[in-house]
């Protein structure tokens, strides 16, 4: 049994996470937000479910789709769009943008652009916390498309043979970019590629934020426990195109979007909670309205900072000074 | 001064390092019981053990990975690569994971780890196990780019690297890893992007790289048994490069020939050949010669392979032809 203040926590999350992208997605189309932005709208419950089971002290990597994954690990949304801005106030003082955001502070080592990249780099922060003695966990998100890449089987198989504590969590959302996966892997359970590298698969309703809470809760108990790595599957489903602006009615029909929609995780978790009478209707409406304010402050803080100087093009590229 | 080989030279160093800074561990494939294909590791498990001393699988993206996701958590790993050959399979996350992070993050992340490798051709190893790949990291920025050619410099170059905060491309030669030459006993190290004069003349300046400041030195003994006194100067790293060490002697001697192993097209011997034509135009009295490994794969067959490898007949040809 959850306690009503996660409960609550997590709904906050979720609804946060919609409205962040819903207003990425306008702003973008809008002309305002340079580059291109990838919505993780209808993930919001395996971004929640997974991260919720996580302590602050834990680490997490996401991907190119990562706004969800990051802000459902504490991240703040004024320091995200101001990135999505590209203004000097953002995460990564405008030189990551949308598709690579980290707080390391926050246990947030970033995310990656190239697909299944992140999974090397989990085992390596695993293997510090192994090495240093802790007890925290690493957990990785990454798609269908992923489960295919070289990087997924080496790394899968590294954490398997040196008992890492990392869970691995596929966000099965059922294309990668514009192919369905029945035209990119053989298998329909991702979760079964767990069992070749000596962990288990676990297979869940990645749009059941609860389902994916327990499944991450006990293969973070699992590696908390030094019993190693867990390969977690979460199948859910992209209501938009790969980017914003794919309008991805070239390779999925839209009774197949609009089944999914029906599927809404923010609306089913909502539901959920005022049936088993965890909260009041009005709760959830103060909470609606007070992230409605946020991503508004957000936004404007956004508008409201400072472009990058050009010459801040060259910091951070070393510790230390430039080598031109 | 004692003389002990390039090997043991390296070999000292990292053990010192390790010893210093519990954070530094190494891991790679058959490092440990086996010592490494070319033994640099050897006797380092006995002495620190399987946690810090880590066999991998034959997985180089993961390997990297795990160096990167360690590093990001404060430890310093040195993750050897085998060959530089198989560096390529690490490519993605050589390239635009660890040379990146710090900079997509705002300067949030430090990449403070070493990967070793080493290239080369001259045992017959063919095309996959003999190239010499080091243009492939100097093209990109946020590594810094190590290539060491004595006992003396591969034991100070290794440990300023594990010290450095920033990711090393560390690469050594197979055909070195015999040859001795004075190290002291006491502890020293050596800054990294500090060139080396390794044999002073008046008449010519040869840049040689790696194995290749060996080939140039016999070369240069050769010309001044005719009167030609040729300066060998040894960047030791190519990335940050000592540029004024090469722009003063280019203003001495007034020729320039530049030397690697490496393919001649597009090797680092241009951005050398650049450089001078650049900044020290009006010094030179003579075309800059450039010589590298003839542009094909390396071949097996010995006759071949010292074909395409340019030996010190090249050098001494070369010079002659800069001195008319």
């Amino acid at each position: 049994m959850i306690q009503k203040e996660k409960s609550m926590e997590m709904y906050e999350k979720m609804v946060r996470i919609r409205l962040f992208e819903e207003k990425a997605v306008e702003l973008f189309l809008k002309g305002v937000l340079p580059g291109f932005v990838h919505s993780s709208i209808g993930q919001e419950a395996v971004s929640v479910g997974a991260c919720s089971a996580l302590r602050r002290d834990d680490y997490m990597i996401s991907t190119h789709r990562g706004h969800g994954d990051i802000i459902a690990k504490g991240a703040r949304v004024d320091l995200m769009m101001a990135e999505l801005f590209g203004k000097r106030t953002g995460y990564c003082k405008g030189k990551g943008g949308s598709m690579h955001i980290a707080d390391l502070d926050l246990g947030i080592l970033g995310a990656t652009g190239i697909v299944g990249a992140g999974i090397p780099i989990i085992n390596g922060a695993a293997l510090a916390c192994q090495l240093k003695g802790t007890d925290q966990v690493s957990l990785c998100f990454f798609g269908d498309g992923a489960s295919n890449t070289g990087s997924f089987h080496e790394a899968l198989n590294l954490a398997g043979l040196w008992n890492l504590p990392v869970i691995f969590v596929c966000q099965n959302n059922l294309y990668a970019e514009s192919t369905p996966q029945r035209d990119h892997q053989k298998i329909q359970n991702i979760s079964i590629r767990g069992e070749s590298y000596g962990m288990p698969g676990v297979m869940t309703d990645g749009n059941d934020v609860l389902v994916v809470y327990q499944a991450v809760r006990e293969a973070v108990e699992r590696a908390r426990k030094k019993a190693g790595p867990t390969l977690i599957e979460c199948k859910t489903y992209r209501w938009l195109g790969h980017y914003v602006g794919d309008p991805s009615t070239s390779y999925r029909r839209k009774e197949e979007v609009e089944e999914w929609r029906k599927r809404d995780p923010v609306k089913l978790y909502r539901e959920n909670l005022l049936k088993m009478q965890v909260c009041f209707v009005k709760e959830l409406e103060e909470i609606d309205r007070k992230v409605e304010r946020e991503i508004e402050e957000a936004v404007a803080f956004a508008q409201n900072s400072p472009d990058p100087r050009p010459e801040e093009a060259f910091e951070d590229v070393y510790v230390g000074e430039y080598i031109p | 001064m004692r003389k002990i080989t390039y090997r043991a030279a390296l070999r000292e160093g990292l053990r010192e390092e390790m010893q210093k800074d519990e954070c530094v561990f190494l891991l790679g494939e058959d490092i440990a019981e086996f010592g490494g294909t070319y033994k640099v590791t050897q006797g380092l498990l006995e002495e620190f053990g399987q946690a810090r001393v880590r066999n991998t699988p034959i997985s180089e993206a993961a390997i990297a990975g795990a160096a990167l996701g360690a590093a990001l958590l404060g430890m310093r790993p040195v993750a050897e690569i085998m060959y530089i050959d198989f560096s390529t399979i690490a490519m993605d996350q050589i390239v635009n994971q660890i040379a990146k992070v710090r900079y997509m993050f705002g300067g949030k992340a430090k990449a403070s780890l070493v990967i070793r490798t080493q290239g080369g051709a001259g045992r017959s190893s063919a095309a996959h196990h003999a190239q010499s790949l080091e243009a492939w990291y100097t093209h990109i920025p946020g590594l810094k780019v190590v290539m060491p050619c004595t006992p003396y410099d591969v034991k100070g170059l290794i440990k300023s690297s594990i010290r450095d905060d920033n990711p090393i491309i560390f690469i050594e030669h197979k055909l070195l890893y015999n040859e001795e030459g004075p190290v002291p006993e006491e502890e020293y190290v050596i800054p990294i992007g500090k060139a080396d004069i390794k044999r002073e003349g008046k008449d010519v300046t040869i840049v040689a790289t790696s194995r290749m400041v060996m080939r140039a030195l016999r070369a240069a003994e050769s010309l001044s048994e005719d009167g030609i006194e040729a300066e060998v100067v040894d960047p030791r790293t190519l990335v940050p490069l000592d540029e004024e060490t090469i722009l003063q002697s280019i203003k001495k001697t007034g020729r320039l020939l530049i030397i690697h192993e490496a393919y001649r097209r597009c090797g680092f011997g241009a951005e050398i050949a650049a450089l001078a034509s650049e900044k020290a135009f009006y010094d030179l009295d003579a075309p800059i010669k450039r010589i590298g490994a003839a542009n094909t794969p390396v071949p097996f067959a010995p006759q071949l392979e010292n074909f395409v490898i340019p030996d010190e007949r090249e050098i001494i040809k070369g010079v002659r032809e800069l001195l008319g």
